[in-house]
C-alpha cells in the first residue's frame, strides 16, 4: 500500500524533475533521484520503512492541520464578514492533542527500536575489514589476510576545474574500491587516521565517523553484487568533497580469485624492494604519487598554500640532507597536518616521491632516493 | 522632560555620541537591529558565493579551501550576529514598553552588551583577510579539525566567540533582572504578553549555556597553544568529547533561536485574528517544557559517532518527545485564528507562514529524531534543509513579521502595504525554492559542506540555487521598504495603530517617545 501511495505521489514529482533536467542544459546528468534508497542490506531496508512510515505519518497529520487552517483562513477572514468570537482556552481540546501525539510517539517508539536494534547487531561476522581514514582518501585493511590498500580519488584534477569535460563517473571513481563477497557478514572496523571523517555507503545503510583513537563497528551483508557508491560525511578539510567511497561486491568464487591476487602482487612487490630504479623513473612515478598524495596541501607546483601548507619549491627540508626529509616523510611532524606516510604510500611511492621532490620544480638535489633507502630508514628505528 | 535625544542637526559629535553612550532601550534596541540586519546581509552575501559555486558541478569560481570558509562564516555570521541580535534588539525595544517599565534594568550593561559585538564581529570577519585564511572547520568547529588541523587565525576565532558570549550573558541577565523586577504593579507572571515569557526563559538558557561554549573554546585554546590533549586522542583526549560539550550548548542555542521567534508570532496572530491568544497559560507551560527538554537531548546530533545503543535509544525517545510541547504551540496558533476575524497584512502573512513552514520543519526535525533513520539522513542536505526551514523560515521570517508589525509604532511611519507583500511573496517563493529540492538531495545522497558534487546531484542544486538568488533579491527589498518607511512613509499617530493590537506597548503615543512609563501604568 505504501508503494501504490509511493508511485501515486513520486511519479508526477518525477515528471516535473524530467522538465527540469531537460530545461537545464546538463545533458549528461543521471535521473535524480527522489527518496532515501532501499538499498541492498537489512539495515538499509530497515532505514528506509521507518523513514517511509514517518514520512506518511507526517503527511497525514500535516494535511489534516494545514487543512483545518486553510479552511480558516477562507472562513473566518474579515472581508467576508467574520466576527471574532471570544474564547481562548478548552481544556478537553488541549488535552487531547497533548496526549494523542504523544501516544503515536510511543507507538512510533517500537519500530524506532526495532530498526536501531539492526543496526547495532555487529556480532558474529565472517569477515572483519578495517577502514581508517584519511585527509582525503581511505584506507582498507583486510584483518588477517594480510591485504591493505588506500582508495582514492581518481578523478583528474582537470575534469573538476573544468578544463575537460566530466566524466560519467564524476567523483564517483577511484583508485581502487574495496572488495566484499556476496553473502557473507562483514564487520567493519573504523578509525580515523587525523580528523573525524564519517564512511557512508547508503544502499548498505552504514554511515560510521571515523574518529581519531577510537574504533566504532558497523556491518553490512549482502547477497546482490554490484557496485555502490558513497561518501565521505564529516567535513575533514579541503579535501572533504574528493574522498569517496566504492564498494564492489563479487560472488564469492570471484571474490576469493580477486583475494588471491592481492596477496600474490603483494609477495611480488616484496621481491621487488631492492631494485635499482633509474632517475628518470623515479620522476615519473614520483609525479604520479606526489600529484595523487600530496598536491592536495603542498600544491601541485610545489608553492603550497602560504600560510597554511609550506612550499616545498626551494624549501631547506627538499633542498636539506635526505635523512631528514624521509624523517618528514616517514614519520609526519606530529601536531601539524602533515602526517605520517609509513603506512599509507609504499617504500617505492616514498622513494619517488622523495625523489621527485628533490629534483622538480626546478629544485635541483641531482641525488637518487632508492626503495632500499626507505626500507633502510624504517628499520633503523 | 529632561533633554530629548541628539538629531543631527545637533552636529556629528553630539549625534555620535548619542549613539556611542546612550542608555536608552530604544536606542539599542535600535542599534541591535540595525547591527543584526548588517550582519544578515553579510553573511547572505556569504550564502550567495555558496550558491553560486553550486550551480553547477565542478569548481568554478572558489577554491574548496575557501568555501568551506565560506559555509563555516556563513553559520557564525547567521547564527550569532544576525538571528541572536535581532531578537536581543527586540527584547530591547519590547519588553519595558509591554511591562510598563521605564527602561531595561541594567541600562550601563545594556550600552556595553551592545558595543562589544561589533568588535567581535570585525576580529571573526579579519580572519578571512589573515594569512591561512578565516575559520575553515564548520559553525560546528570539531576537534580536531578546529584544533591541530586548523589555521592559526583560529585563536582569532575563539577570541571573538568568547566576545559573543559575554554580550549575551550581559543581555540575557539584563532581561531576566527587568522581568523579574521592574514589572508595572499588577503586570503578574501569568498576565505578561507571551514574548516577555518566551524571552525570560530564552534568557535563563543563554545564561546556562554559553558559559559552556565558552569552555569548549577555552579548552580548545589550550590544546593548541598549551600542550594539553583534552580532545587530542594521542595525547589521552577524546575528540567525541568536544561534540558533547559542543552539543550541550548546541542544541539549547537552538531553542535559544526560536523560542522569541514563538514569542513574535503569539503576538501577532491575535492581532490579525482580532481574538486573544488560544491556551495562553499551556503557551506558557510548553515554552517552559521545551526548554527544559532542550538540556537533555544533545546528542541526537551525534547518532552516527558510535554511541553504545542504551544512549543512542535514551537520546532517540527524549528528541521524539519534543514534538509534543511543539505541537501543542501549533494548534494554539491555529486555534487563535479560528473563528477569529482574520486579515492579512505583511506581519500576518510572514506569520502564517510561519506556522506553515516551521511545522514542516519539525516533521522533518521528528525524522531525524529516528536514529536508524537518522543514519541515512546525518550530514547531508536533508539537514540543511531541515534547519533552514526552522531558521530562516522560523527565526527570520518571524523576525520580519515583527519589524513589519512594530516599525508604525518605532517610527510613527506605516510602511508601504503593497511592497510589504511582494517582498512576502518573493522571500516565500525564494525560500521554498531553494530549501525543498535540498531535502531531495540529501536523500538521495548529498553530503552537507561539499564544495563540489557527482553528476546526479546536478538538477536540484541548480533549482536551489535560483531560489537562493530569488530569496537574497528579497532581503533588498525589505532594506528598501524599511528605508522609505521611515523617510516618506505615511505618519500614523493611533497609539494602538492595528485594529485588534492588545498590550501596553499599543497605549504609549505613536511613534513612541525616548521615554515611556516614567509613571508604571496599572494594570489590571
Ligand atoms: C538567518 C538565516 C540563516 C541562518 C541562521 C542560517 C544558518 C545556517 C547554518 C548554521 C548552516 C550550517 C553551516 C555549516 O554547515 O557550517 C547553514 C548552511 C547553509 N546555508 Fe544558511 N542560514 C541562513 C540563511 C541562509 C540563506 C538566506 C541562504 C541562501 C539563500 C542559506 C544557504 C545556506 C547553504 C547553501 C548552506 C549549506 C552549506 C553547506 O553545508 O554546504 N542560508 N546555514
Ligand atoms: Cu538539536
Amino acid at each position: 500500500m505504501l508503494k501504490k501511495a509511493q508511485a501515486l505521489f513520486l511519479r508526477p514529482l518525477g515528471a516535473v524533475l524530467a522538465l527540469v533536467s531537460a530545461v537545464s542544459s546538463h545533458a549528461e546528468s543521471a535521473a535524480s533521484q527522489l527518496n532515501m534508497p532501499q538499498g541492498v542490506t537489512e539495515v538499509s531496508q530497515a532505514a528506509y520503512d521507518i523513514h517511509m512510515v514517518m514520512m506518511w505519518i507526517c503527511t497525514v497529520i500535516g494535511v489534516a492541520v494545514f487543512g483545518f487552517m486553510f479552511y480558516v483562513m477562507y472562513a473566518h477572514r474579515k472581508s467576508r464578514g467574520a466576527v471574532a468570537e471570544n474564547f481562548h482556552e478548552n481544556l478537553i481540546v488541549e488535552l487531547l492533542w497533548t496526549i494523542v501525539p504523544a501516544i503515536i510517539l510511543i507507538v512510533m517508539a517500537i519500530p524506532a527500536t526495532t530498526a536501531l536494534l539492526k543496526v547495532y547487531d555487529t556480532e558474529n561476522a565472517d569477515i572483519d575489514i578495517k577502514v581508517t581514514g584519511y585527509q582525503w582518501k581511505w584506507q582498507y585493511e583486510y584483518l588477517g589476510e594480510d591485504v591493505k590498500f588506500m582508495s582514492e580519488l581518481r578523478t583528474p584534477q582537470d575534469e573538476i576545474y573544468g578544463r575537460e569535460p566530466k566524466g560519467e563517473h564524476y567523483l564517483r571513481e577511484v583508485t581502487e574500491p574495496l572488495v566484499l563477497p556476496a553473502g557473507k557478514k562483514v564487520r567493519f572496523l573504523i578509525t580515523g587516521n587525523d580528523v573525524i571523517h564519517s564512511w557512508w555507503v547508503p544502499d548498505f545503510g552504514v554511515k560510521r565517523d571515523a574518529v581519531p583513537g577510537l574504533f566504532t563497528s558497523a556491518w553490512a551483508k549482502t547477497d546482490k553484487p554490484g557496485t555502490y557508491v558513497g561518501e565521505c560525511t564529516e567535513l575533514c578539510g579541503s579535501g572533504h568533497a574528493f574522498m569517496p567511497v566504492v564498494v564492489e561486491v563479487k560472488e564469492q568464487a570471484e571474490y576469493d580469485q580477486w583475494l588471491a591476487d592481492k596477496k600474490a602482487a603483494a609477495a611480488e612487490y616484496a621481491s621487488t624492494i631492492g631494485k635499482q630504479w633509474t632517475f628518470d623513473e623515479l620522476m615519473v612515478q614520483g609525479e604520479e604519487v606526489y600529484n595523487r598524495s600530496c598536491a592536495g596541501c603542498h600544491a601541485v607546483n610545489g608553492e603550497g598554500i602560504p600560510g597554511v601548507f609550506p612550499a616545498l619549491k626551494n624549501s631547506v627540508i627538499a633542498l636539506g640532507p635526505v635523512v631528514e626529509h624521509l624523517r618528514v616523510v616517514v614519520d609526519g611532524i606530529p601536531g601539524t597536518a602533515m602526517q605520517s606516510f609509513a603506512d599509507q604510500l609504499s617504500e617505492v611511492d616514498i622513494a619517488a616521491v622523495i625523489h621527485y621532490e628533490r629534483n622538480a620544480w626546478g629544485n635541483d638535489v641531482g641525488d637518487i632516493t632508492q626503495p632500499v633507502d626507505v626500507l633502510n630508514y624504517k628499520q633503523a628505528k | 522632560m529632561a533633554h530629548g535625544p541628539a538629531t543631527l542637526a545637533d552636529g556629528w559629535v553630539k549625534y555620535a555620541s548619542r549613539w556611542l553612550f546612550t542608555t536608552n532601550h530604544k536606542d539599542i534596541g535600535t542599534l541591535y537591529l540595525w547591527f543584526s540586519f548588517a550582519m544578515f546581509i553579510l553573511g547572505g552575501s556569504f550564502a550567495m558565493v555558496i550558491r553560486a559555486e553550486l550551480f553547477q558541478p565542478g569548481m568554478q569560481l572558489i577554491k574548496p579551501e575557501f568555501f568551506n570558509q565560506m559555509t563555516t562564516m556563513h553559520g557564525l555570521v547567521m547564527v550569532f550576529g544576525a538571528i541572536m541580535p535581532a531578537f536581543v534588539g527586540l527584547a530591547n525595544w519590547l519588553i519595558p514598553m509591554m511591562i510598563g517599565a521605564p527602561d531595561m534594568a541594567l541600562p550601563r550593561m545594556n550600552n556595553l552588551s551592545f558595543w562589544i559585538l561589533p568588535f567581535a564581529f570585525a576580529i571573526l570577519v579579519a580572519t578571512l583577510f589573515m594569512e591561512g585564511g578565516g575559520p575553515n572547520f564548520g559553525w560546528t568547529f570539531y576537534a580536531p579539525l578546529s584544533t591541530t588541523y586548523a589555521p592559526d587565525t583560529v585563536n582569532y576565532f575563539i577570541f571573538g566567540v568568547h566576545i559573543m558570549g559575554a554580550s549575551s550573558i550581559m543581555g540575557s541577565i539584563n532581561i531576566i533582572a527587568t522581568v523579574m523586577n521592574m514589572r508595572a504593579p499588577g503586570m503578574t507572571y501569568m498576565k505578561m504578553p507571551m514574548f516577555v515569557w518566551t524571552w525570560l526563559i530564552t534568557a535563563f538558557l543563554l545564561v546556562a549555556v554559553m558559559p559552556v561554549l565558552a569552555g569548549a573554546v577555552t579548552m580548545m585554546l589550550m590544546d593548541i597553544n598549551f600542550g594539553t590533549s583534552f580532545f587530542d586522542a594521542a595525547g589521552g583526549g577524546d575528540p567525541v568529547l568536544f561534540q558533547h560539550i559542543f552539543w550541550f550548548f548546541g542544541h539549547p542555542e537552538v531553542y535559544i533561536i526560536i523560542l522569541p521567534a514563538f514569542g513574535v508570532v503569539s503576538q501577532i496572530i491575535p492581532t490579525f485574528s482580532r481574538k486573544p491568544l488560544f491556551g495562553y497559560s499551556s503557551m506558557v507551560y510548553a515554552t517552559a517544557s521545551i526548554a527544559f527538554m532542550s538540556f537533555i537531548v544533545w546528542a541526537h546530533h551525534m547518532f552516527t559517532v558510535g554511541m553504545p545503543i542504551a544512549g543512542e535509544l535514551y537520546f532517540m525517545y527524549a528528541t521524539m518527545l519534543i514534538a509534543v510541547p511543539t505541537g501543542v504551540k501549533v494548534f494554539n496558533w491555529i486555534t487563535t485564528m479560528y473563528k477569529g476575524s482574520l486579515t492579512f497584512e505583511t506581519p500576518m502573512l510572514f506569520s502564517i507562514a510561519f506556522v506553515i513552514l516551521f511545522t514542516f520543519g519539525g516533521f522533518t526535525g521528528l525524522m531525524l529524531s529516528i536514529a536508524a533513520a537518522d543514519i541515512q539522513y546525518h550530514d547531508t542536505y536533508f539537514v540543511v534543509a531541515h534547519f533552514h526551514y526552522v531558521m530562516v523560515a522560523g527565526a527570520v521570517f518571524s523576525g520580519t513579521a515583527a519589524v513589519y508589525y512594530w516599525l508604525p509604532k518605532w517610527c510613527g511611519k506605516m510602511y508601504d502595504e503593497t511592497m510589504g507583500k511582494v517582498q512576502f511573496w518573493i522571500a516565500f517563493i525564494g525560500f521554498n525554492i531553494t530549501f525543498m529540492p535540498q531535502h531531495f538531495l540529501g536523500l538521495a545522497g548529498m553530503p552537507r559542506r561539499y564544495a563540489d558534487y557527482g553528476l546526479q546531484f546536478a538538477d536540484w542544486n541548480m533549482v536551489s540555487s535560483i531560489g537562493a538568488f530569488m530569496y537574497g533579491a528579497a532581503q533588498i527589498l525589505f532594506l528598501f521598504n524599511v528605508v522609505r518607511t521611515i523617510t516618506h512613509g505615511k505618519p500614523v499617530d493611533k497609539p494602538e495603530v492595528w485594529e485588534g493590537a492588545e498590550g501596553l506597548e499599543w497605549t504609549v503615543p505613536t511613534p513612541a517617545p525616548y521615554h515611556t512609563f516614567e509613571k508604571p501604568p496599572q494594570v489590571k
